[in-house]
């Protein structure tokens, strides 16, 4: 037998029965799109996280107090362990580390604002001028804080966009004097950003220069330092040298916590790429639902066209040939099924992307090309049983069904 | 060319035997023209498919053109059918999505003849037997007598050595039944051995040699 000729056969069978060949192309269908749909989803959750990290600051590795031991360890030793505190100190000696591009030492508390009279609770965010760019965060208005040494306190502060609203109203703020607690500090600049930092909203926050807020909440110490390194490669050469410049600093003892965005992301990426998989692995098993339909169909097929199978026998097929014709058949809806799924799933990604443009919602190739490949396979699996059975049939008892 | 020698067909059914052929011997030359009558039941269509290789004997030999064809397996018979028998049907047994011209053929399409090639051949089978003006018809749309021409077509066009018609006019009325078996016996003058069965005795005289069968034996031959 020609492919051509197998291939025309089966088509003419298939469109003879239309509504039964519909049918199934629906459920295979359903099964392939599904798998693209939901893994397009997965990624898209994947994407989205992994750009709100990048939005975080690039190469950025962060240095908090104290030691937490995350890779076991007895907990007995850190009984009575007081962690040293970090300083203004310890941050400007960072700034040595060949690797480092800039640093932005952090307190943060939170505490009543306000300017005539209007007033309420605010976090209170102190840090140094390269924070604007570590953060990539834009100005609206004005300037962020002044390029001066951590110790220094000059009485100014930068808003965002939720305390300019809420205490100047129509107000132009720059230039006016906020009071912050007990003291006052002019405000030199309104920022444009949005979205959340270190659990925080960005429009919510008032900053001042580190030393300011050190003693508004009355404490030497610094809640955090981020460090960002100048280029991807050196971020473990500067750990390295975090750890043993505050080793030093700290009479030789390690009590300071490096992460790197790195690491965060990594952890991330991992369990959503996890999530899409299982995800798929759901979808995949509709497909399952979908084989089994066509077996039973195809079984149905052959009990109706038994007379042809005994007819093609008489005729001088073997039971090869009326095998090759019964999987072809499975096989052919499998793939038609198979390809209208996958146009259906990406016509459903792109009314998703237009519904939510901001979600990164797409299948990745390997989901389209796995779906329908499963769905061949799927065809192929449920379709060998009614088409042995074909093969197998007495021709005589055949011929003789009507 | 067809050679039986002691041929026994059974079927077991329950815990009971059906003795369908006993001790057949039977032998058709090249180009002879044989008719099969006897009662129903009386195994007449067992030994058409036994002949077609279609069905197994239980006991004896087969000779197909000197070859011992009862050892061979069901793809070699398969093949053996393809190229040596041609099978005409009560029913006609076309298949009725494709057209008159895709049933005739089908045999080779099985065999995997190239498409030109036979469409060739199977128009010409179809003019010859004075049809071809319905090669684009559908089974559903030609009257019997015309579906048993296109069966006809279907059975000879691979040029086979025998045909065996099993009741082919059982379906027809008088006057196709008669066309049916004038192109028959045409066939049969152009070289093909024809074996008929057949319940009507008016067609069952006209053959050369008539074999009447009761329970599975040949009880004479004229
Ligand atoms: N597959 C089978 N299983 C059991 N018994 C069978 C089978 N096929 C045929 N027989 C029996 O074998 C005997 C011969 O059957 P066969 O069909 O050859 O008769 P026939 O002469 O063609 O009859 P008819 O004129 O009615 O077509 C019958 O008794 C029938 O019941
Ligand atoms: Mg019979």
């Amino acid at each position: 037998m020609r492919i051509f000729d197998v291939l025309y056969y089966t088509w003419n069978a298939l469109s003879r029965h239309r509504l039964r060949t519909i049918l199934m192309l629906v459920a295979m269908m359903i099964g392939v799109a599904a798998i693209i749909v939901l893994t397009a989803l997965g990624e898209g959750a994947r994407r989205y996280v992994i750009n709100e990290f990048a939005s975080l600051g690039t190469n950025l590795i962060i240095v908090i107090p104290g030691k937490s031991e995350t890779k076991g360890g007895s907990p007995s030793v850190f009984i009575g362990e007081t962690p040293r505190d970090l300083t203004n100190d310890d941050a400007v000696t960072l700034l040595r580390i060949p690797g480092v591009r800039r640093i932005a030492p952090l307190v943060v508390g939170s505490v009543t604002v306000s300017w005539q009279g209007v007033e309420r609770e605010s976090p209170i965010l102190g840090s140094s001028s390269s924070l604007l760019p570590l953060r990539h965060w834009k100005m609206a208005s004005g300037q962020f804080l002044p390029d001066t040494d951590f110790d220094q306190a000059p009485p100014v502060c930068v808003i965002g966009s939720t305390i300019k609203r809420e205490l100047f109203g129509t107000t132009n703020p720059v230039g006016q004097w906020l009071r912050i607690g007990d003291r006052r500090f002019r405000v030199i600049g309104i920022l444009a950003s949005e979205g959340r930092s270190i659990g925080m909203d960005v429009q919510d926050l008032v900053i001042t220069p580190v030393a300011a807020a050190q003693s508004i909440f009355n404490t030497p110490s610094l809640f955090r330092i981020l460090v960002e390194a100048k280029t991807r490669d050196v971020i473990p050469f500067v750990i390295n040298d975090i750890t043993d410049i505050l080793k030093r600093r700290h009479q030789g003892e390690e009590d300071v916590t490096i992460i790197t965005q790195d690491a965060i992301l990594a952890t991330f990426d991992k369990i959503l790429s996890a999530l899409t998989y299982a995800v798929a692995g759901i979808a995949a098993i509709s497909l399952a639902v979908a084989g089994i339909l066509i077996m039973n169909i195809m079984l149905v097929s052959i009990s109706q066209r038994t007379a042809e199978i005994g007819l093609l026998k008489a005729l001088g097929a073997s039971q090869h040939k009326i095998i090759v014709l019964f999987l072809t058949e499975a096989t052919m809806l499998a793939s038609l099924g198979a390809v209208t799924g996958v146009l259906l799933g990406f016509i459903a990604n792109a009314i998703i992307r237009h519904i939510y443009p901001a979600f990164p919602a797409g299948a990745p190739l390997w989901a389209a090309i796995g779906a329908a490949g499963i769905a061949m396979l799927t065809g192929l699996i449920f379709g060998a049983m009614p088409a042995r059975r074909a093969a197998q049939l007495n021709p005589i008892e055949a011929l003789a069904h009507k | 060319m067809i050679e039986l020698k002691g041929v026994d067909r059974e079927f077991i059914v329950g815990d009971q035997t059906v003795h369908a052929l006993q001790d057949v011997n039977l032998t058709i030359a090249r180009g002879e023209y044989l008719s099969i009558m006897g009662p129903s039941g009386s195994g007449k269509s067992t030994l058409l498919n036994v002949i077609g290789l279609l069905d197994r004997p239980t006991r004896g030999t087969y000779k197909l053109d000197n070859q011992e064809v009862t050892s061979l397996s069901d793809d070699e018979l398969a093949v053996t059918r393809q190229n040596k028998i041609g099978f005409i049907f009560q029913f006609f047994q076309l298949l009725p999505r494709l057209t008159a011209q895709e049933n005739v053929e089908l045999p080779m399409l099985l065999a995997g003849i190239d498409p030109r090639e036979r469409s060739e051949h199977a128009r010409a089978v179809l003019a010859s037997l004075d049809i071809l003006d319905r090669a684009s018809h559908r089974p559903d749309q030609l009257s019997g007598g015309q579906q048993q021409r296109v069966a006809i077509a279907r059975a000879t066009v691979m040029r086979p050595g025998v045909i065996l018609a099993d009741e082919p006019t059982g379906n027809l009325d008088r006057h196709s039944s008669r066309e049916v078996v004038a192109i028959l016996e045409q066939l049969n003058q152009q070289g093909m051995s024809l074996v008929i069965v057949t319940h009507d005795p008016e067609i069952g005289q006209r053959a050369a040699r008539r074999i009447r069968m009761v329970d599975g034996c040949i009880e004479r031959e004229r």
